[in-house]
């Protein structure tokens, strides 16, 4: 019970250390890929979140918080949706202009008025991964004052 | 021509902004939140000016044609409500600037509100069904977040209940939507009124509009379903209660109703009749479950059951007097209500207790609340000339004029009682003897004090709306329920 | 089939004592209202020549109950989420999950 306060056994650890990358990189490719392949930004936002949250469960709150804390979370968040905002506001104002944006054999489509869904799946999956991991962040921290007494 | 969206972009900016940024910046939340309804507000009114022109206004998102597409409608209904809802955000923001410093975080608040702010105005003006719910969700979620906002164990509970009791209604309507559209395969509310005026109504659409009724009976707290609003709006902190009780009922549950009801699936004399069950049984039962209370805003959250009823009553009519009557005390009652849960909330701000027994004789001591207290019970009552007398006097005429007597008396008996019960209050909080415990209280800062002010003058100038000049106001949103399924006609129309 | 998961939902929301069976009841509610969307879709999916499950971008209305249940679902996610912080708060608060015993507001 040597690793009582900050986290997990060393077997999960190791791994952890393996599979947190990929899992990372494979939530941003569904992320990019999110007009051709099932997945977008919301998919793509939740396997980024898990990402941090493995993390998080394997090694204790405290090295989580440092890769991301808490208020750097919810600035990104807020980012996320301005981003968005801002992408829906631009094909707005800008009236009927349509952006042709490539990636991968996809043919593009409006979404608000006249965006780019790639960006608009990075936005949304900044702003799902950031708020999932601020709530998970959240719910430790209460979580963590009830047990500790 | 395009300033529809704007009615979400606005609020939405402004919540995740204030999100952002006004923990660095001081008293930036309160300056864009104040900002941002203001700006809504002066949008609705240029909507009402818009309506007036051009009958209805269409605008498809992202230029894709509906039924495809989502379109967003500007109609009668639409600016009527934008307005009502806009303009007691406004005042409630300005009330909240003074309010909230007791709470933590309170720019977060401001987020929540804006946010709750661009769901409802979202479900207003939204012409397609599952962007209704969208929008529904984004309206509910925050406003579970705000009512559990100040964190007391009561505050918790009612929060709790609420959510649960919210999310199974919602539930509902989401079921409706998927079983609606499957039988009409879209999702566009005029195409849908389309579809189904051709193949017409069967088991399935009733089983729809059963479905819809309980779930936005619940967010209207129509009774049977109105077991959660006694316990969640005098939890709230006070400008919440009055937005939850002014508005947010209204937007999810009546104004939700009032558009499926009439202009999807077409009405006919049995939904009318359930409507208009169920508001005369909301207001009886409203009102007498409120004689009984203590606590102010436990009080006022049962009268907001009655007042509902007696919007759903004059809406269930179905005759032109009886929408006019239902459609004006709708605004009435958005005003007075926010006015008498803002009061509340000054005499909690001022005194720390809620409870009608502690208080005594405060006439003297803060004479601005009591003053719009009074306006405002006067107006709830139904005493002349404010704007409550000539609304409740709209239904109960148009109640006599379409035959049912029963509901005509029951709607003067439920009004005899909110008189009574609003005498109490007026007694036991603000005449009598100043008890010794409130001897040096002060009146209340000065913004809210202004919104208070603010709405007791259009709670006195209400009367005026039913006078030819300002009608059309009224009329448009008469004129749109009345037209039935004539809606999908005018959408269409003003699409192409 | 999802009739029955509704309604067993809806029998644990309404009849258990524990606040997180009741959390999980509402959850129960909700996957039986998204699945039902989706099985409503599969027959839009026979109507339409394409059998799809990946996006073919041309046309709109095969895909849309996928569309509608993913935002459904993130919503159930954001309502489950704030549910459960409450619910959090509220043991800290109370001291008990027990939902009888949580009636502090009465009348």
């Amino acid at each position: 019970m040597k690793n009582n306060k900050t986290g997990m056994t060393l077997i999960v650890k190791t791994i952890t250390r393996l599979t947190v990358g990929l899992i990372l990189l494979y939530g941003i490719y569904i992320v990019l890929h999110g007009h051709i392949s099932p997945g977008g930004g919301f998919a793509g936002g939740v396997i980024i979140a898990l990402s941090f949250i493995h993390l998080m469960l394997a090694f204790g709150r405290e090295t989580a918080l440092k890769k991301l804390s808490q208020t750097a979370a919810s600035v990104l968040e807020s980012l996320g949706a301005l981003m968005f905002l801002a992408i829906a506001l631009l094909g707005f104002l800008g009236g009927c202009l349509f952006f042709n944006f490539f990636l991968h054999k996809g043919k593009p489509f409006d979404l608000f008025s006249a965006g780019i869904i790639p960006l608009c799946n990075i936005a949304i999956s900044l702003e799902v991964g950031a708020g999932l991991f601020a709530i998970f962040a959240a719910l430790i921290l209460f979580k963590g004052l009830g047990k500790e007494e | 021509m395009k300033i529809l969206p704007f009615f979400i972009i606005i609020p939405l900016g402004t919540a995740f902004l204030i999100s952002l940024l006004a923990k660095k910046i001081k008293n930036f939340g309160d300056v864009l939140a104040n900002l941002g309804t203001l700006s809504l507000l002066a949008l609705s009114l240029y909507s009402t000016k818009l309506v007036f022109a051009h009958k209805i206004l269409v605008y498809k998102v992202g230029g894709w044609m509906p039924p495809i597409g989502i379109c967003m409608v500007l109609d009668g209904l639409t600016s009527f409500m934008l307005v009502t809802v806009n303009l007691v955000s406004f005042v409630i923001a300005l009330y909240s600037v003074n309010y909230m410093q007791k709470y933590t975080d309170k720019y977060r608040f401001y987020t929540l509100f804006m946010l709750m702010l661009a769901g409802m105005n979202g479900i207003i003006i939204t012409g397609d069904l599952f962007n209704l719910f969208v929008f529904l969700e984004i309206a509910s979620i925050s406003s579970y977040a705000l009512v559990a906002f100040g964190t007391e164990a009561e505050e918790l509970e009612a929060s709790f209940k609420y959510a649960i009791m919210g999310s199974v209604a919602s539930s509902f309507v989401l079921l409706g939507i998927a079983l609606l559209y499957s039988y009409t395969s879209t999702l566009n509310m005029a195409d849908i009124s389309l579809v189904l005026a051709q193949k017409g109504t069967g088991l399935l659409v009733s089983f729809v509009a059963v479905l819809f009724l309980m779930g936005f009976g619940l967010k209207a707290a129509l009774v049977p379903f109105h077991a959660w609003l006694p316990d969640a709006h005098p939890s709230a902190p006070a400008p919440i209660s009055a937005m939850l009780s002014g508005v947010l009922i209204k937007v999810l549950g009546v104004y939700a109703i009032a558009r499926i009801f009439f202009n999807i699936i077409g009405i006919n004399n049995i939904y009318l009749s359930i409507l208009m069950f169920l508001g005369v049984v909301s207001m009886l039962i409203g009102v007498i479950l409120a004689l009984a209370q203590w606590d102010v805003k436990r009080l006022l959250a049962y009268h907001s059951i009655s007042q509902i009823g007696y919007v759903i009553l004059g809406i269930g009519l179905g005759t032109p007097l009886g929408i006019l009557g239902g459609v004006f005390h709708l605004f009435n009652h958005s005003v007075f209500k926010s006015l008498l849960f803002l009061n509340s909330g000054a005499l909690d701000y001022a005194l720390g207790t809620r409870d009608l027994q502690d208080m005594g004789g405060l006439r003297e001591k803060m004479p601005i609340t009591a003053n719009t207290n009074l306006i405002a019970s006067m107006s709830i009552a139904g005493i002349p000339p404010f704007n409550g007398f000539w609304s409740k006097l709209l239904i109960i005429l148009a109640c006599i004029q379409s035959g049912r007597i029963i509901y005509a008396i029951c709607a003067v008996v439920a009004s005899i009682l909110t008189l009574a019960s609003f005498m109490k209050v007026q007694k036991y909080a603000f005449f009598g003897k100043l008890k010794e415990r409130w001897q040096d209280i002060k009146e209340i800062p000065a913004f809210m004090r202004l919104s208070m002010i603010v709405l007791a003058i259009i709670c006195v100038m209400g009367g005026l709306l039913i006078i030819p000049l300002f009608k059309p106001f009224l009329q448009s949103a008469v004129d749109v329920l009345l037209a039935g399924n004539g809606y999908k006609d005018a959408v269409f129309g003003a699409i192409r | 089939m999802c009739l029955v998961l509704f309604c067993i939902g809806l029998y644990c929301v309404l009849r258990k004592r524990n606040i997180i069976k009741i959390i999980i009841g509402l959850g129960i509610i909700e996957y039986a209202v998204n699945l039902f969307f989706v099985l409503i879709g599969y027959r839009t999916h026979g109507r339409a020549p394409i059998l799809a499950k990946d996006q073919q971008i041309l046309n709109m209305v095969d895909p849309l109950p996928q569309a509608l249940v993913l935002t459904s679902i993130v919503i159930g996610l954001a309502v489950t989420a704030l549910i459960v912080a409450i619910a959090i708060r509220i043991y800290e608060k109370y001291g008990t999950f027990d939902i009888t015993k949580i009636n502090r507001l009465k009348g």
